[in-house]
């Protein structure tokens, strides 16, 4: 039986990482994963695949073998012809793919996270610098459980009358409304939020909204309303308690500079 | 040629490149100058603008300074190796270094003068408030520089007049050069550090200082008390060291130096010098080594390269934990900026430099492997190669996922996808994974640095058996206890996991290493040499890697600096001083990496034309170091 070439085994590698990336992880066992992901993971897989044919003389020599064969050897004309063919109708196939119109927008080309001003304000009344500020009822947590609790249930009581219509009520993002919207609501449940800004990042995004986002990074396209015109400090304070308590996630703090 | 390099000489030629850089900004500036004359905040770079100006300017001086300060730091360690030895190879090496240095430094001090210039002329009123506050760490610059160029002059000429008894003397004036030159670094780092954290912790603080800052909030503040501004403030709150209405200086001259930013980025210059220093002499040797015309010639410069690539990994590998102290501290002064660098503004950048970091830790073991090939009996660690390659290019995939993916998403793949975080790869774009998959992708190429250095040799000693078992459970339990820490990130408070389990990540990985390293030298004390290094011996694409190496080096060196200029937004001095000329926005990503490709390519001329001038003059003087071409039985420790 004659024995598979190297160039061969490379070339069914790459295509069964490509199917599994596609079918098997972006189907099977988890969402579908974007193209310009997968093109970024093919890219790696094909360096990969270089870098361990090409480290040693003897076995680049062995995997380009085939393309030489295939290139110059006299039997081989008729594969020449199927790849002089396949090759361009390839490419065509590829740019036409990529050229032609389409019923499917772009992304959106807003940031992830909004940049938040030096200075918290609510309303017109400065709270204080963004770094600094913390949350007025947080320290219930140690000295008083009681008081800290009936926060977190205001907190509660406010969410549901007026956050749950978008973020849901498990606080995942699939409220009603969400998906009427775009971009989607915050899911408090992703790790990657709630732990990564400070109780007065929230505080920000919470009072000022949609409109109030900066002007770098847009389109931001929010329908967030301006909750400072329709929420108290203290209820806006005592949401944010409400959002970690019911997820578990704590929010982000500083410790020592160096 | 004869009669032309007897004409022209290589100092003489120096100053004609001098003069006509000099020439041509004079030029550049006169129209200039013709402009309005007087108490201009900002005046205009003809042609190309005054950011860009300075740009240019500011990157190159770098790049020429990062490569003049972190050669001299391994040519006195190979020196010293050399006298220590007695292998006259690495004394050759060495000075050849420092040859590769002289040539730079004048470059580098040209650069750094019209760096000044187009500063003064530029942007008048930045240099007056930076000097204002720095003036006595400008003169202190002005010393130690002149200490410097004696120090580096006295080195060069002295190489060969000191051999012998005198050597030591040789090397303590190696070690004093690089004292030098890292307390220069030190110094320049201050004012550039300032402009991006310029406050302090209020209990790192003077009283004075303290005392000067809460005047200054009661200034403003007249509704408020002493106590009622003090409401709040703890040890750790940061404080401007600036009057917030008039801008006045309220601290010491110490409290400006050691800013947020001060220490991190030292510590990440330094470390990033010699990796650049080492990747930038290596690409010359790999250079050398593809237009060698004698097998001896091949075996110098597949030698020097191998060193060269091998000092740019050691500075390579502790890099990303210098890295992430830098974004800790930048947290830690402003959130927001923080937001910005890593989650906003400047976030596609961190994407961009994971795959060149990518591109570096897959090319530097490349070489390795490849260098494996010239060592008889190498060939039985080639078989672990595949899945050393699997699990690099796996962590340098985690490494380079975006944790959102709206912008390279169409929106049917979000709608798909259920958002823009995907459900279980957006995981990898959080700190925690990252954080793991670096620390992996380290330990394996240390590991393939440790299976290069074994190549060709046999332990001897009785517990050679259990040494092994010993080294191979500690690499398990490293990457384990990695893994598991990493695991334990997702679920712990960011503080706790900034803190606290990024630095034992770090330290599990230097624990790791440092451990084997000791273990193998142990075990390797009296091995027997099963087989040779043919110096002389690799393939030209591994040369080409080389140079790959350097280009990524230079790249993203490039693109951090403008991270870190650009993190300041519209602000001269964050915070302090607005920016309020024309160039007062922030260049777009496409933007910059145009503008450090251009800076880049600049670059690599200055620096192949200035090394072709010191090759000239010496092409017939000095053959190359003689190793021999094959059959070298020399290990590379």
């Amino acid at each position: 039986m004659k024995r598979v070439s190297l160039f061969t085994i490379c070339f069914v590698i790459f295509i069964i990482s490509w199917v599994f990336l596609e079918f098997v992880m972006g189907g099977v066992i988890s969402k579908p994963i974007p193209s310009s992901v997968i093109s970024m993971y093919m890219a790696l897989i094909l360096i990969a695949i270089l870098v361990h044919v090409s480290v040693e003389d003897t076995r680049f020599r062995e995997f380009l073998r085939p393309i030489h064969e295939t290139l110059v050897d006299e039997n081989r004309h008729v594969r020449r012809i199927v790849l002089a063919v396949l090759i361009p109708l390839l490419m065509l196939g590829y740019t036409y793919s990529n050229l032609a119109q389409k019923a499917n927008p772009p992304g959106d080309p807003r940031d992830a996270h909004p940049s938040p001003p030096l200075e918290l304000t609510y309303k017109d009344e400065v709270i204080g610098s963004m770094q600094t500020v913390e949350n007025p009822h947080r320290h219930y947590e140690k000295d008083d459980p009681e008081k800290f609790k009936s926060h977190v249930e205001n907190g509660r009581r406010v969410y549901y009358q007026n956050c749950f219509y978008c973020h849901g009520d498990h606080l995942d993002g699939q409220g009603h409304f969400a998906d009427a919207l775009n971009p989607l609501p915050a899911n408090f449940q992703d790790p990657g939020i709630i732990p990564n800004f400070q109780e007065s990042f929230f505080f920000w995004r919470i009072s000022k909204g949609g409109p109030g986002l900066p002007a770098s990074g847009t389109p931001w396209n929010s329908a967030m309303p301006i909750w400072e015109d329709h929420l108290t400090k203290e209820e806006i304070w005592d949401v944010i308690l409400f959002l970690s308590d019911y997820t578990g996630y704590p929010y982000r703090t500083f410790g020592e500079g160096h | 040629m004869r009669c032309c390099s007897s004409l022209i000489t290589k100092k003489r030629l120096y100053f004609i490149l001098g003069f006509v850089l000099l020439g041509t900004v004079l030029l550049a500036v006169v129209p200039a100058f013709a402009q309005d004359m007087t108490d201009a905040e900002y005046r205009p770079f003809p042609l190309i603008g005054s950011r860009n100006a300075a740009w240019i300017a500011a990157q190159l001086h770098l790049l020429f300074g990062s490569f003049i300060l972190g050669v001299p730091m391994f040519a006195v360690i190979i020196e010293f190796i050399g006298w220590k030895t007695k292998d006259e190879r690495y004394d050759r090496m060495a000075q050849e270094f420092i040859k590769l240095c002289m040539g730079a430094f004048s470059t580098t001090a040209l650069l750094g003068g019209v760096l000044v210039f187009v500063l003064v002329w530029c942007y008048p009123k930045v240099l007056s408030k930076l000097s204002g506050i720095f003036g006595p760490t400008m003169i202190f610059y002005v010393v130690l520089f002149f200490g410097e160029t004696f120090t580096l002059y006295l080195y060069s000429y002295g190489w060969d007049k000191m051999k012998g008894r005198f050597k030591w003397v040789h090397l303590v004036l190696g070690v004093l050069l690089n004292v030098w030159g890292t307390a220069i670094m030190f110094v320049s780092n201050t004012w550039l550090t300032y402009q991006t954290s310029p406050a302090i912790q209020y209990g790192k603080a003077s009283v004075e200082t303290q005392e000067k800052w809460l005047e200054s909030q009661l200034a403003q503040n007249s509704e408020l008390t002493r106590a009622e501004v003090l409401e709040g403030v703890t040890d750790t709150t940061v404080i401007s060291l600036h009057n917030e209405t008039s801008g006045e200086f309220l601290g010491t001259v110490w409290e400006a130096v050691n800013n947020f930013t001060w220490m991190p980025v030292n510590i990440h210059r330094l470390i990033g010098n010699i990796a650049f220093g080492g990747s930038i002499v290596a690409a010359y040797a790999a250079f050398r080594y593809l237009v060698a015309k004698t097998k001896e010639e091949k075996a110098h410069y597949d030698w020097m390269g191998y060193n060269g690539n091998f000092i740019a990994l050691c500075g390579l590998i502790p890099l990303p934990f210098a890295g992430y102290w830098l974004g800790r501290e930048i947290y830690m002064f402003n959130n927001t900026m923080g937001i910005n660098m890593m989650g906003s503004l400047f976030s596609w950048l961190f994407i961009i430099q994971a795959v060149m970091i990518g591109v570096l830790f897959i090319g530097a073991n490349y070489y390795l492997w490849s260098g494996m090939g010239r060592i008889q009996g190498a060939e039985i660690y080639a078989r672990y190669r595949p899945y050393m390659i699997a699990i690099i290019v796996i962590g340098v995939a985690i490494w380079m996922t975006p944790r959102t993916l709206s912008k390279i998403s169409t929106a049917s793949e979000l709608s798909a996808m259920g958002g823009s975080n995907h459900p279980h790869l957006g995981l990898f774009g959080l700190m925690t994974s990252k954080n793991t998959v670096v620390n992996i992708v380290i330990l394996t190429t240390f590991l393939s640095f440790l299976f290069y250095r074994r190549s060709g040799k046999t332990p001897t000693v009785s517990w050679k058996g259990i040494g092994n078992i010993v080294i191979t459970a500690i690499f398990f339990l490293g990457v384990v206890s990695i893994v598991v820490i990493g695991i334990v990130g997702f679920i712990v408070p960011t503080d706790t996991r900034v803190n606290v389990l990024t630095p034992w990540q770090v330290l599990v990985a230097l624990g790791v290493m440092v451990v084997v390293t000791v273990v193998d030298i142990f075990l390797y004390r009296k091995a027997t040499t099963s087989g040779t290094i043919n110096w002389g011996q690799m393939t030209e694409r591994s040369q080409y890697v080389l140079i790959l190496l350097a280009i990524t080096f230079t790249s993203l060196m490039g693109l951090m600096g403008y991270a870190r200029s650009g993190l300041r937004e519209g602000w001269h001095i964050f915070g302090v001083q607005k920016d309020t000329s024309v160039d007062a926005f922030t260049p777009a990503l496409g933007d910059a990496v145009n503008m450090v490709s251009i800076i880049m390519v600049i670059f690599f001329a200055l620096v192949g034309f200035i090394f072709w001038l010191g090759l000239w003059g010496d092409k017939k003087k000095q053959p190359a170091t003689p190793i021999e071409a094959e059959a070298t039985v020399e290990s590379d420790d």
